[in-house]
């Protein structure tokens, strides 16, 4: 059953990431893509979407994920779509809800305990390190597709070579104006170089 | 059935924050300052540093996870649950739309290759986003180590074609923090001084 399916995946996500949206991405892209629910260039051309839309990235990936999955199971019905999507994000949002309630209302000094802020001490740098492997990853991907086959087949110098100019703009952007590029911006600059150079 | 007038209430500002914030949780913190402690004063500064902090330190979407402790905070329950509810029902309906038509549109060459060249651009921002991190991060060779360990542990899970999830890497990171911190300042509370370090911490998230 495909909607109980989305709603424990999505649930177990909300429940074992940390770190907000981008801490989510890694066990996101490997529950979907494990699930054949997503290719994982799929993941990555989504995941600009949800950048690019407002709202909790996890939350908009749940959507998408839980809408596409509905409508591929029932023969592209979209009430079925509507219904993946919302069984989906609420799995995703249930276990936050009810953590907080508890902390809220029961144990109202969590970040007091000794124990829980030496467990957080030992999970935030894993996180840290977890996001940035993901990006280093996607970037090997785009640059060099097959070195996970230990071949330099395929290499892309024009896509080394876009990543290169964005990763200029975005940090002269920084410099310059001494705070991030939006997302968004950053987003559209990208697209563009794409059709133009890749 | 004040309750409810509050939840309501509740629900519709959340929906706001929910249509007008972009890029993920950390942009909505700023947004939930605005709405919440400067022009509503629903909660005072410093419980909404506490929040942050909270939510930081919780699993799932920060922008959930403020959306329930300021409902509650504010109507209970039931505010905590329309505020969720609130504050993800835009992009469930904006992405629901999107969906109708995103796999479509892939398939034109042309828009294959600008998603070629947003992935470059989406590398550096999840990279990026990493990079912000560091900052909450205790600077001692452990987080190091730390950092560097899940750094490799990722990259060969892709190079070696195994897997296993994050959740065990996550896991494993509390249980050794407890084992290596615990001790320490169990250690540190028989000295005087130890209290002032405890207080830092907290409000480390500024």
């Amino acid at each position: 059953m495909i909607f109980l399916k989305l709603f424990f995946t999505f649930f177990k996500i909300g429940l074992f990431s940390f770190g907000g949206g981008y801490g989510m991405l890694p066990l996101i892209l490997q529950e979907t893509v494990k699930n054949g629910w997503l290719t994982e260039s799929e993941f990555y051309s989504f995941l600009a979407v949800a950048e690019s839309t407002p709202g909790p990235i996890a939350v908009n990936m749940a959507t998408y994920v839980g809408s596409t999955q509905g409508m591929f199971t029932y023969g592209g019905n979209v009430f079925f779509g509507a219904l993946g999507s919302i069984i989906a994000t609420l799995g995703v949002i249930m276990p936050s809800i009810i953590i907080i309630l508890l902390i809220v209302a029961i144990l109202k000094n969590f970040l007091k305990y000794r124990a829980v802020r030496c467990a957080l001490m030992g999970m935030k740098p894993l996180i840290c390190g977890m996001i940035m492997a993901t990006g280093i990853t996607l970037a090997i991907t785009n640059i060099l597709p097959n070195l996970y086959s230990f071949s330099l087949k395929g290499f892309s110098y024009m896509a080394l070579i876009v990543t290169a100019i964005l990763a200029g703009i975005y940090f002269g952007y920084k410099k310059l104006f001494k705070k991030n590029l939006s997302p968004i911006l950053l987003i559209l600059i990208s697209a563009v170089f794409g059709m133009l150079l890749l | 059935m004040n309750k409810l007038k509050d939840a309501l209430k509740l629900f519709a500002i959340f929906f706001k924050i929910g249509l007008f914030t972009f890029g993920g949780g950390y942009a909505m913190i700023s947004v939930i300052t605005h709405e919440i402690v400067e022009k509503r004063k629903y909660i005072s500064n410093a419980e909404f540093s506490d929040l942050v902090a909270i939510a930081e330190s919780t699993p799932g979407p920060i922008a959930i996870n403020s959306a329930t402790y300021i409902g509650y905070r504010k109507a209970g329950v039931l505010g905590a649950i329309f505020s969720s509810i609130g504050v993800c029902l835009p992009s469930l309906i904006i992405i629901f739309l999107i969906s109708l038509f995103f796999t479509d549109i892939l398939k034109y060459t042309l828009v294959q290759k600008a998603f070629r060249g947003i992935q470059c651009g989406v590398s550096i921002l999840v990279f990026m986003a990493g990079v912000k991190l560091l900052k909450n991060i205790e600077k001692n060779w452990i987080s190091y180590t730390l950092i560097a360990l899940s750094v490799l542990v990722m990259l060969s899970m892709k190079f070696f074609s195994y897997s296993f999830s994050t959740i065990f890497i996550v896991l494993f990171g509390a249980v050794l923090g407890i084992a290596v911190y615990l001790p320490k300042e169990k250690k540190a509370e028989n000295r005087p001084i130890a209290q002032d370090s405890d207080k830092k911490e907290g409000g480390d998230t500024e």
